[in-house]
């Protein structure tokens, strides 16, 4: 009964429009100063301002309003010479005043792009997805239902309020409506996103980690008939976790509105909350009737107006842009596009140009990183971050693999070593009395005894079966404890047989 | 000792003729014997009150440098934050809230010293004309028990005239300071909008409110003025500049070449005769001291009031949205299976007064969408040409003038089923918070048919505040000299000391 995505691509043209609200890193909150950190007790990053107690009142984050302004920059807007916050009006228990301070018709950010470049049929393709505005606002606290099946409120015995979250400074970052974007709406949502993530990261203005929340993407879609000029009616799609789930919930709504439209039904314009189990959306709260916010200028709050000059030094101040970063550094590193997007996808690009610029050889340090220590941060279920090895380490082994006083097989010693906690490469190296045996006399004496107790493969060896070598250059490897050079092995073991030239 | 003026007080306290603790005390005992019938109280701190005061008479013992207002008492308007001291805004909805934090006008007193006897009654979150609307009583006007002491903070005014407290902190939105003073024969200033934090306030409207200090004598004004203003980085609003300086203004009492600007439309039809006749004598006495009168016209002031109660009600309904029973204050209806929607409709059905819900309504209305341009978005049009009209006034005139309200106090009950006469009231008090200059009210002395109080009012540019105090001390010394004695001694004399 399900449409297939080619059946919906045949007949409707998908419009998409993203809303991406980022957490921002700031120490302390929008308007107060109680602290970020995520993670804390409930209720225990709270004070007087962001629990709204009679008489509080808020104050800007300085920080918060040039984190926004440089995430403008960065995105191509213009920055306005003056914005306001206003009130958006609602009633709900987490959020403590009863209404959000945001920006409503004079937002700080206006009118600028993203390119994203995604694979098509043709080859790669370059989208611009136009950006309307960037403005500033407040979390809200967090409703935790308690009782019910379902964890919602519907049905629950009771909730628990936790307002460490309120007034954590959020930016919510608007695109104009994307058209033009074909089959690729999914892909081209998808890579908005990870760019947006990528240049928000470069930006150092906020942790990006969709899985915590403090990136979330609200989907919007809708489907017209191809040729068709008027916009087909749109469902917003929330709880948006994750780059693949950006994709899955475009193209599963690009199906559901598909399958309704050619049922004759119509679209509800509501707003629709994502499930990552099913990749299926369940309708939430409906937007026919437009709530009314009672939007007016926030008046404990005076205007925005960032000096020209300060713009300007911020704008100095930015990152290359990840998309052409990446371009130049696999050029510069020589990196197939596969393994490019391997370091891409596990997130170590940062990392493996670190360790290149501390002089380490590229294709080393992206193996070690990609490689070993992905595997042992894998094991252990932390990100490579998180792990006590650095770039230097890195860059250290390289070089003393490079030097010959480490074996391939010592160096992955080292590294569990350094990331055991045990100390610098060198100490590591010191305290395991780790080092290549490149004594010819006591590699010499581990033959004899090898080619001894083995003495039937050594015949056969000197009778000139070659592969029987093997067998016993690990043993001699193994009498040695690994820290021999096997071709220095293989070499005078063969000379011992009768074997070398 | 307690009819002295606070700098008289903080004189004889210097001197050692007293303690701090003695002078609370008395004032503590004042209270008991009077406020029984004046009702100005809805809550005394008699320990912390002592407790402070017993502080400062140890520090002067220790020869300490101290402020000085230093050990001199003061009431507090309930709308202020104290911390541990419960503050209900006259409010039912804030029964029992005790804040955790003080409000920087509170914490600005505390480091000067100045003895906090208690939180005075006003009108329920500042809204009204004569404390009327507080959810526990009335106020009574020292002058008649029978009649309104002005609001929203009559309570703060009225301790003033009853001799319960020398200082009084009084916040004004539209002429909640100012017309209260007016009609219980004392002083009271509404600071430079900016010039005292917000921080602490529970808001009413926050683009109009502002605290300032209340007292019997404008001296004793720009003492409380000097010790609680200040920028505050905690209120964005908080002008970051020195504070006027208001003291040395009201020491001088100089009008000697000021031009002095009466405002054509704030004269004249709906002032009451006897209003109208104090407004012209203390005239010819500022021309008499050397200022010059001049006729000034604000031909937008006519829309003040419209404007007024469009920008106050739609704030104020943004405003009080916290107040629901979540976290703090009152909360009905918490039973087994209510929702928290069904809550907070229950305890803001209940907990808030009628004139309350009026302009939460009002407000409501007016900022939602399809009718915010034609009432917000034009009243604040409005105020902007407000703002105009004082600055065109300010070119001419130094300071302007007017009788602080139409009419002298009312009957308690009188208007209380009309509140477009209640808010006629606050004609002449309102452009002030509209462009936020600030303004004065002093006596000027009794009015003829009726034998009560009649304020004058003295507007300033903003962040000039001294010059209105060195009209008001010309004017108070001119008015002493004619009198013989303060206005208030001709006040009835209340309870305990009959």
């Amino acid at each position: 009964m399900t449409l297939s995505y080619d059946d919906v691509i045949a007949k409707y043209e998908p419009v998409l429009g993203l809303e991406v609200h980022v957490e921002l890193n700031t120490n302390s909150k929008m308007f107060c100063g109680c602290s970020t950190v995520f993670g804390a007790e409930p209720n225990t990053q709270t004070c007087p301002v962001c629990l709204a107690l009679p008489g509080a009142l808020p104050v800007v984050n300085e920080k918060a309003i040039e984190s926004t302004i440089k995430i403008g920059l960065a995105l191509n807007c213009s920055i306005a010479p003056f914005s306001r916050f206003a009130r958006k009006n609602y009633f709900y228990p987490d959020m403590p005043k009863n209404f959000q301070i945001s920006q409503y018709d004079e937002p700080i950010c206006v009118d600028g792009y993203v390119d994203v470049e995604i694979e098509t049929d043709e080859g790669p393709k370059t989208f611009r997805v136009e950006v309307e505005r960037v403005h500033m606002e407040e979390d809200t606290g967090k409703s935790l239902h308690v009782g019910g099946a379902t964890g919602r409120i519907h049905g629950a015995e009771y909730s628990l309020l936790d307002y460490n979250r309120a007034g954590i400074p959020l930016v919510e970052i608007v695109t104009k409506i994307v058209p033009g974007t074909g089959k690729y709406a999914p892909e081209v949502a998808k890579a908005y996103v990870a760019e947006l993530r990528d240049i928000l990261r470069a930006l150092g203005v906020s942790d990006v980690k969709m899985e915590q929340g403090s990136l979330r993407c609200d989907a919007n879609v809708s489907l017209r008939l191809i040729g068709a000029e008027k916009l087909g009616t749109r469902s917003e799609t929330k709880n948006v976790n994750s780059l693949r789930s950006v994709e899955r919930a475009v193209r599963g709504e690009m199906i559901r509105h598909a399958e309704l439209l050619n049922a004759g039904g119509r679209v509800v314009q509501e707003t629709r909350h994502f499930q990552e189990d099913t990749g299926l959306t369940r309708s939430g709260r409906s937007k026919e009737q437009a709530e009314d916010y009672r939007y007016f200028p926030e008046p404990d709050l005076v205007p925005v107006a960032p000096d020209a000059a300060w713009i300007e030094e911020l704008r100095a101040t930015l990152p290359e842009r990840p998309s052409i970063r990446r371009k130049r550094l696999q050029e510069a590193w020589a990196v197939p596009d596969k393994e490019m997007s391997a370091m891409i996808n596990a997130d170590v690009l940062d990392i493996v140009e670190a360790t290149v610029l501390l002089g380490s050889d590229p294709s080393k340090a992206r193996s070690w990183w990609l490689g070993e220590i992905s595997r042992i941060a894998n094991d252990k279920d932390v990100a490579i971050a998180d792990l006590t090895i650095t770039p230097q380490d890195v860059a250290e082994i390289v070089a003393l693999v490079n030097a010959g006083e480490l074996t391939d097989k010592l160096a992955r010693q080292v590294v569990e070593g350094v990331i055991a906690g045990e100390g610098k490469p060198s100490e590591v190296v010191a305290k395991r009395g780790i080092k290549v045996v490149n004594d010819d006399g006591a590699l010499m004496a581990a033959i004899e005894k090898v080619c001894a107790e083995q003495a039937e493969t050594a015949e056969k060896v000197r009778n000139g079966h070659l592969p029987a070598a093997g067998a016993l250059i690990g043993a001699v490897m193994k009498e040695t404890k690994g820290q021999a050079d096997a071709a220095r092995v293989r070499e005078l073991l063969l000379g011992h047989l009768g074997q070398g030239n | 000792m307690i009819r002295n003026s606070a700098s008289e007080m903080a004189a004889k306290l210097a001197a050692g003729e007293t303690t701090s603790v003695a002078l609370t005390q008395a004032h503590l005992d004042r209270i008991t014997a009077v406020d029984a019938d004046v009702h100005a109280f809805l809550y005394v701190d008699t320990e912390g009150a002592l407790a402070q005061a017993a502080a400062v008479d140890a520090k002067r013992a220790k020869g300490e440098k101290l402020s000085p207002l230093a050990g001199v008492p003061l009431a507090l308007k309930d709308v202020m934050a104290q911390k541990g001291v419960p503050t209900t805004c006259g409010s039912k909805i804030l029964e029992g809230w005790r804040p955790p934090y003080d409000s920087t006008v509170v914490a600005n007193l505390k480091k000067n010293d100045v003895v906090i006897l208690g939180k005075t009654n006003m009108d329920e979150f500042a809204m009204g004309s004569s404390t009327e609307n507080s959810a526990y009583g009335p106020t009574h006007n020292p002058w008649d028990l029978t009649r309104i002491p002005g609001g929203s903070g009559g309570g703060s005014s009225a301790a003033l005239a009853a001799f319960e407290a020398p200082l009084a902190i009084g916040t004004d939105t539209g002429g909640s300071i100012r017309q209260p003073a007016a009609v219980t024969g004392t002083v009271g200033v509404k600071p430079t909008y900016g010039g005292v934090s917000r921080f602490g306030l529970v808001a009413f409207s926050s683009s109009l409110d502002q605290a300032g200090p209340c007292a019997r004598t404008v001296l004793d004004t720009a003492l409380l003025h000097e010790a609680i203003a200040g920028h505050d980085p905690k209120d964005a609003t908080s002008i970051n500049a020195p504070v006027p300086q208001v003291v040395a203004a009201a020491k001088s009492g100089d009008v000697k070449g000021m031009k002095i600007g009466v405002v054509k439309e704030l004269n004249g039809d709906g002032y009451q005769p006897g209003v109208r006749a104090r407004f012209e004598e203390s005239l010819e006495l500022l021309a008499k001291a050397g200022a010059e009168i001049v006729e000034v016209s604000a031909p937008n002031f006519e829309y003040a009031l419209a404007a007024y109660y469009l920008i106050a009600p739609s704030e104020c309904s943004s405003n009080l949205a916290r107040f629901d029973a979540m976290r703090y204050g009152l909360r009905v209806g918490d039973v087994d299976g209510a929702s928290a929607e069904s809550v907070m409709n229950l305890t803001r059905e209940v907990g808030f007064g009628k004139e309350v819900k009026r302009r939460i309504i009002l407000g409501t209305y007016a900022l939602s969408s399809g009718y915010y341009d034609a009432y917000y978005g034009s009243a604040q049009k409005v105020r902007t040409l407000i703002t105009q009209d004082f600055t065109k006034a300010f070119e001419k005139a130094d300071v302007l003038v007017s009788p602080t309200c139409p009419t002298t106090a009312f009957k308690i009950g009188e208007k209380a089923n009309d509140p477009l006469a209640m808010y006629l009231n606050d004609i002449a008090t309102i452009p002030v918070n509209m462009a936020g200059i600030g303004g004065m009210s002093l006596p000027s002395g009794l009015a003829d048919e009726d034998g009560l109080p009649v304020g004058f009012q003295i507007m300033s540019p903003v962040m000039k505040d001294e010059r209105m105090y060195s009209v008001g001390a010309a004017l108070e010394a001119a008015l002493l000299s004619k009198w013989g004695a303060p206005l208030l001694d001709k006040a009835p004399v209340l309870g305990g000391a009959r």
